[in-house]
């Protein structure tokens, strides 16, 4: 907080601050675009923002940004599901992006208010989970791969099968614990399509995982990155963008999308239905697709840009770097998860509750 | 001042913020909660209240029942190892010199004072194969080795070629470790208070009349502690039923607990109606074990009565 004088309320202020209450907790949609205050609730994950990109953004609009944090997708959602509590831009990823529509949870974007879209690279202009891009762009974009210790594994990992399949790293080996990523990887792996919804399928992906348990030494809550950094594990399933931050600090680690393809995420900057100021929340999302301010903000992330305006602005060892990029060929073969409704949830959570009990 | 009692408005007036906040707080969310365990999902976030007892028929289905059975297991085996340990705690806390019971009592209550999270990440960086239990250990490995090596039998590798850390985090013991650690504390204050207000005569007339310390303990201590070991257990049992913390970080590949799954069906299994049955049939199982604490305390009241 920041008015945090020492002198007592006074009555004007008493009012202003009611106001101010009364404002934030208007909810309808459709809010008037004019006349905002200078505010801004932005709802992100973790060391995912430039070091100066909000405190530019005051700078350059007078916008103030307060900035909370969430660790997944659930508790976003979770938390958004009763009602805005009073946010005006998050970063859902692609399948959340895909339920958050269905449930009438997004404000469709104003493409008008954006001149930055240009600078979108023209493939993620449109996408699967959001045709025509009517209520999110683009943030940043990766892969689920695999992070190895060079000097403890033979070569380069490059499939699936030593996490999944195989005793040659058993005790060093950690995968992920979201049952859903798991159980469709592990589809990947036995050859069926990512987003397979065929019982019997799912069923053969839950055996084979448990199957595979003895030679695995924990199932990590985001934390993979960790367990290799401090040499716990010598593999594990991670997000790309997690392995290269560890990758920074120590040389002996690598990162994989195997050969048989992995998954590919997108995070996406959202307008949540209920915004109390959904101007504000268009200017930012103008701002952070900005060329210099994209830029700044994946040299810092090392996550991979869907802004090609930025891209062109980042040294070659960024561009040309296979952990953020990987190949064209890996990144054909792999895909992206799509929500598949509300039978196919819970029949992976009971795979997965199966997974873990076993 | 006029006892609260003898005026009746001004008791009233001090018991509505506290009913209101109870109601407010408690009942009603509880009561929503209670009636999402009748509903089902209809749709992404919408909720049919049906009243059906399909949640709970789903929640019988042995895979989750076993679940059920591993967390009780957890649970009891953390409360048995708190009491046993508590209880010298305690017993130290309460006959130990006068001077050193409030620091022990505050080193008892100061991982308090650190956040359960803080708290347990500490233990990973204490447990984990670098870390400072293993590094403590390598550092005895050397030094044996040193001295084997100056005695002349370095060359027969006595203690292992290389040093081979201990596997302490990702385990099922590691779980019932960090358990035991949280809520040691639970256990240990409700033991020192009821140790504390024991009547120390008996213990001087039933050393003096023969019985030996043991003897004393299992006869005399432990039945006059009892109130104190009841509401111990069920402080302790309860919340280690309920974590998810604890497993989530220290636990293996089948160190799941019930209230893994719970965290689930609000999450990402998305399905809040589930969640909500399988949660109040935890709590069906507290109510339970508090009922039959009143029972057993009104049965001591009998029996003393009946003396």
């Amino acid at each position: 907080m920041k008015n945090k004088s020492g002198r007592g309320v006074s009555r004007r202020s008493f009012m202003a601050g009611l106001g101010a209450v009364a404002a934030g907790l208007k909810f309808a949609p459709g809010t008037v675009l004019a006349a905002e205050d200078k505010k801004l609730n932005f709802y992100n994950w973790d060391t995912y923002i430039g070091e100066s990109t909000l405190g530019d953004f005051t700078a350059e609009t007078g916008i103030d940004v307060t900035m909370d944090l969430y660790a997944d997708n659930d508790e976003l959602f979770a938390k958004l599901k009763e009602g805005n509590p009073g946010y005006d831009v998050i970063v859902p990823t692609n399948d959340f992006v895909e339920r958050m529509i269905t449930a009438n949870m997004l404000e469709p974007l104003v493409g008008d208010l954006i001149p930055n879209i240009p600078n979108i690279d023209p493939t993620f202009r449109d996408a699967a989970f959001d045709p025509g891009r009517r209520f999110s762009l683009p943030y940043m974009w990766g892969t689920i791969g695999i992070g190895y210790r060079k000097s403890r594994v033979d070569g380069v990992p490059d499939s699936w099968k030593w996490l999944l399949d195989s005793d040659r790293y058993a005790g060093k080996v950690a995968l992920m614990g979201d049952g859903t990523t798991m159980i469709q990887l592990t589809m990947k792996y036995l050859g069926y399509p990512l987003n397979d919804t065929d019982p019997a399928h799912i069923r053969e992906a839950q055996d084979l995982l448990i199957r595979n348990k003895p030679n695995v030494k924990v199932f990590a809550e985001d934390n993979g990155q960790d367990l290799l950094l401090s040499g716990e594990v010598d593999i594990c399933m991670e997000w790309n963008g997690d392995i290269l931050q560890v990758m920074a600090e120590d040389d002996d680690i690598g990162y994989v999308v195997p050969r048989e393809g992995g998954l590919l995420w997108q995070d996406c900057l959202c307008i949540p239905a209920g915004a109390p100021h959904p101007a504000n929340a268009h200017q930012f999302i103008n701002h952070l697709l900005d060329a210099k301010v994209g830029a700044e903000i994946a040299d810092f992330i090392q996550y991979a840009t869907p802004n090609a305006a930025a891209r062109r602005l980042l040294p070659a060892e960024y561009n040309s770097n296979p952990a953020i990029f990987p190949p064209a060929e890996t990144i054909r073969r792999s895909e992206v998860a799509t929500y598949q409704g509300i039978e196919y949830t819970r029949a992976i959570d009971e795979a997965w509750t199966r997974v873990m009990a076993a | 001042m006029d006892k609260p009692r003898r005026n009746p408005r001004v008791f009233s007036l001090v018991a509505i913020p506290p009913s209101v906040w109870l109601l407010a707080f408690f009942l009603v969310p509880l009561t929503l909660v209670w009636a999402m365990s009748f509903g089902q999902k209809a749709g992404l976030i919408d909720i049919d209240y049906v009243w059906s007892l399909d949640n709970y028929a789903r929640a019988m289905d042995p895979l989750y029942l076993r679940v059920f059975a591993k967390s009780f297991w957890f649970a009891a085996l953390t409360t048995l190892i708190c009491l046993g340990l508590g209880f010298v705690v305690a017993m130290s806390i309460t006959f130990g010199p006068s001077r050193w019971r409030v620091p022990l009592l505050i080193l008892v209550m100061l991982p308090f004072w650190t956040n359960l999270l803080v708290r347990t990440y500490a233990l990973i960086a204490v447990f984990r194969t670098r870390g400072v239990v293993n590094g403590g250990l390598e550092q005895l490995w050397e030094w044996g080795n040193g001295l084997l090596a100056i005695i002349g039998l370095g060359h027969l590798e006595l203690l292992g070629a290389r040093f081979e850390p201990l596997q302490l985090l990702y385990n099922n013991g590691a779980v019932v470790a960090g358990l035991v650690y949280v809520h040691l504390p639970f256990m240990v204050l409700p033991l020192y208070a009821s140790l504390d207000r024991m009547d120390r005569s008996c213990i001087e007339a039933s050393l003096d009349l023969g019985a030996g310390h043991l003897r004393t303990i299992l006869s005399v201590m432990i039945p006059m502690a009892m109130p104190g070991i009841v509401t111990g257990v069920i402080i302790t049992f309860v919340p280690a039923l309920g974590s998810f913390l604890t497993p989530d970080l220290l636990g293996g590949t089948d160190s799941q607990m019930i209230a893994n799954v719970i965290e689930r069906q609000f999450k990402s299994a998305n399905d809040w109606p589930f969640g909500a049955a399988l949660s109040f049939i935890l709590m069906y199982v507290t109510f339970f074990a508090i009922a039959l604490r009143a029972v057993w305390i009104s049965r001591q009241r009998r029996l003393r009565g009946s003396l």
